[in-house]
């Protein structure tokens, strides 16, 4: 690194044009969610008894989890085999990879049909359900996130306690608690890094089991004993390209310069991940010769070649190119196509794969649960910009640092 | 994180280390399942059976649900539409044509298949799913927390869901009357047949009635007894004079249903030593990376 970036918190004008469609979508979210739970799950969405799942279980909660995936990339990437130079994007990552898997856990909790026993997987324990460890990992992952997050709370409050009116009084004392509280987190959190990327590599995987026992009602293109290790590559390969997508997503909206250092090699470091995927894809495709349903025009086909070409060889060959990598509108263009290849394949893993024997048609969503959809992605764009706004997270060019200053990026 | 000493770096690993392996190393199953030799199963004729909907009225009345009375299920015109079981009905009946006797269609009686390896108690992230000794797959509504996995698993798509329920929806199915039977009772459906197209008994015994009535009449029947062998065998089995397929069996082979997914989820998870393993992995990966010319050697 020849300059020093220190991260801090951004000092913009919250409210923009753009914030305020944001807003709009999301009350209209939470007007459908409202009805939700007044009138049951079958009043606001499209499910019945042929498909009880839809968008909300494909995107919010699959395409969710597999879109924090860089939470755990960057923190191997940054903190297990020690690149400091990544540190700069680790923040950011882990930032979207929190509010991320608390939107997980709204999703899940409003789809469940008694959303106030969430809490009964920690009790009631069925070993042999892969949905019981997905919700067990996802559980204590999001624990581990916040408790990696702690650091840059205490960095942005030390030195800076000012509570309000005569609780001034015990200001010293909580500057003191913040500080014993970063020197111990400083001590263990290691330990909560490698537990983070293992608890990853855990429910990645185990989402993809989830489908497996649907057996012969989900469509063989997708069915595969493999689903698994095929979620675990996705969600490894999806993980630098989110980082990409939304670092230089939040550049534009703050009017930075994107790092396109750092990104264009995570650009490159994603081709080969990209790559082991594919492979693996197209071996479990010929080795169980599911290619000769590509033959049929329906919709199976047409999304499967769609998540594949599009999703996945298109952002390879981009990815591969050094143009590409050197140019910011090319190299956002593969990482977008990159995370829509993996919500793709989330999505027609858990929605379009599933086709029951029996049917009285097919599902598609409703108004209401495309509106909570967005809804809720639009709350967690606020509250994406919100936090970066409070919390020193994005990294910035720093003048005030000079070359013999001490560096470090806790988090 | 650079000012953990390699001391104390081991030593903490260590502690976690033991604490991992401190967890339960095999997670207790909530429900005891059990699969008694003993356990009862009924035998479904879809050759004897005459469509009188009987089953679908009793049934009804036995669990509660609301329900016209007996002499409205004469009502053949349902019989146009196929239908499935639902939150308002635990089993239904639909007509399929015969092609040796077009006056004669077959009717055929659909419920859960209470199976010996159910997918239902397999999936559920609760173990609200339970296989008892007498034979039923029952549902316990204190655990459930409606996420509707079950129904997503059914390989016979027989759970259904209350969606109209705003507070406290419940997962609906045939609990193969187990309460009923519990006070010495018949299952509400066998007991109103008209016509015996049921046979209640321990499911060891039906297997030998049905191979007797097969091979004593082999123009009446297929020579297969459906549940017998399906998805690791079912509860309730099924006689016929067509090919299962054109009664709208579903295709779901002989093993059971949650064999491949368990024993995926058993070997990521054999006794945590794969994801113990890994973590040490990382830990000592972190340690020696530090030192890698690349990474800037000593801090």
């Amino acid at each position: 690194m020849n300059h020093f970036t220190k991260p801090t918190p951004i000092q913009k004008k919250f409210l923009t044009p753009g914030v305020i469609v944001l807003i709009l979508l999301a009350l209209n979210g939470l007007a459908f969610l409202a009805a939700r739970f007044f009138f049951g799950i079958g009043a606001v969405t499209n499910l019945n008894n042929q498909y009880p799942w839809g968008i909300w279980i494909g995107i919010d909660v699959a395409g969710g989890v597999a879109l924090a995936a860089g939470g755990f990339t960057t923190a191997a990437l940054g903190h297990v085999i020690n690149r400091k130079e990544y540190h700069a994007v680790v923040r950011p990552a882990l930032l979207t990879a929190m509010l991320g898997y608390t939107f997980v856990a709204i999703g899940v909790t409003i789809d469940i049909g008694r959303w106030y026993y969430i809490w009964h997987p920690i009790v009631f324990w069925n070993g042999t359900s892969a949905l019981f460890e997905v919700g067990i990992c996802v559980t204590i992952y999001a624990t581990v996130l916040y408790i990696e997050f702690l650091p840059i709370v205490t960095e942005r409050f030390i030195g800076h306690v000012a509570l309000p009116g005569p609780l001034s009084r015990v200001d010293g004392l909580v500057d003191q608690a913040l500080r014993g509280l970063e020197r111990g987190l400083s001590r263990v959190m290691f330990v909560f890094i490698i537990a983070g990327v293992v608890l990853s590599t855990l429910h990645q995987s185990s989402l993809g089991t989830l489908m497996v026992i649907a057996g012969p009602k989900m469509h063989p293109l997708w069915q595969t004993p493999i689903l698994p290790f095929l979620f675990l590559l996705s969600a490894i390969s999806v993980g630098f390209p989110m980082v990409i997508f939304e670092s230089m997503l939040a550049s534009r909206s703050f009017g930075m310069k994107p790092e396109m250092e750092l990104l264009s090699k995570l650009g490159a470091m994603t081709a080969p991940l990209l790559g082991i995927y594919l492979a693996f894809k197209m071996g479990d495709m010929f080795i169980r010769e599911t290619f000769v349903y590509l033959t049929v025009l329906n919709t199976q086909s047409v999304m499967f070649m769609l998540e594949i070409l599009l999703g996945v060889v298109v952002p390879l060959r981009m990815f591969l190119s050094r143009g590409v990598l050197k140019s910011p509108p090319l190299l956002f263009t593969a990482a977008s196509l990159t995370v829509l290849g993996v919500l793709l394949n989330r999505i027609n893993n858990f929605v379009v794969a599933y086709t029951p024997p029996y049917s009285f048609g097919s599902y598609f969503p409703s108004l209401g649960e495309v509106s909570v959809t967005v809804g809720f992605i639009c709350i967690l764009v606020l509250a994406y910009r919100a936090a970066v706004m409070i919390f020193p997270v994005i990294s910035l060019p720093d003048r005030t640092l000079s070359p013999r200053a001490r560096y470090t990026v806790r988090g | 994180m650079a000012t953990v000493d390699r001391r104390e770096f081991l030593k903490n690993s260590l502690v976690i280390g033991a604490g991992l392996i401190c967890l339960p190393t095999e997670v207790q199953a909530g429900p005891k399942n059990i699969l008694s030799p003993d356990r009862m199963g009924v035998l479904v004729d879809t050759t004897v059976c005459i469509g009188c909907r009987n089953c679908e009225w009793a049934c009804k009345t036995a669990h509660d649900l609301p329900t016209g009375p007996l002499e409205s299920y004469q009502d053949r015109s349902v019989f146009e539409k196929m239908r499935r079981p639902d939150d308002h009905a635990l089993t239904v009946v639909n007509r399929y044509d015969n092609p040796k006797d077009p006056d004669a269609p077959y009717t055929v009686k659909v419920q859960c298949m209470h199976c010996d390896h159910p997918a239902c108690v397999s999936v559920c992230i609760v173990g609200a799913f339970s296989k008892q000794e007498d034979g039923a797959v029952v549902w316990d509504t204190d655990k459930c927390i409606g996420c509707r996995y079950c129904m997503v698993a059914c390989p016979f798509q027989v759970p259904a869901f209350e969606y109209r329920t705003a507070l406290k929806p419940d997962i609906v199915k045939c609990d193969f009357c187990s309460a009923r039977r519990k006070d010495g009772k018949l299952p509400a459906c066998v007991e109103i047949c008209p016509v015996e197209a049921l046979t209640y008994g321990p499911r060891e015994e039906l297997v030998r009635v049905a191979r007797d009535r097969t091979k004593r009449y082999p123009q009446r029947y297929v020579n297969h007894l459906f549940g017998e062998y399906e998805v690791g065998g079912t509860g309730w089995l099924y006689l016929a004079g067509v090919d299962f397929s054109a009664l709208q069996f579903p295709k779901v082979g002989d093993n059971p249903a949650p064999g491949i997914s368990e024993s995926i989820q058993h070997g990521i998870f054999a006794y945590f030593v794969p994801p113990v393993a890994l973590y040490a992995l990382l830990g000592a990966l972190m340690r020696i990376s530090k030192d890698w010319p690349e990474n800037g050697g000593e801090e």
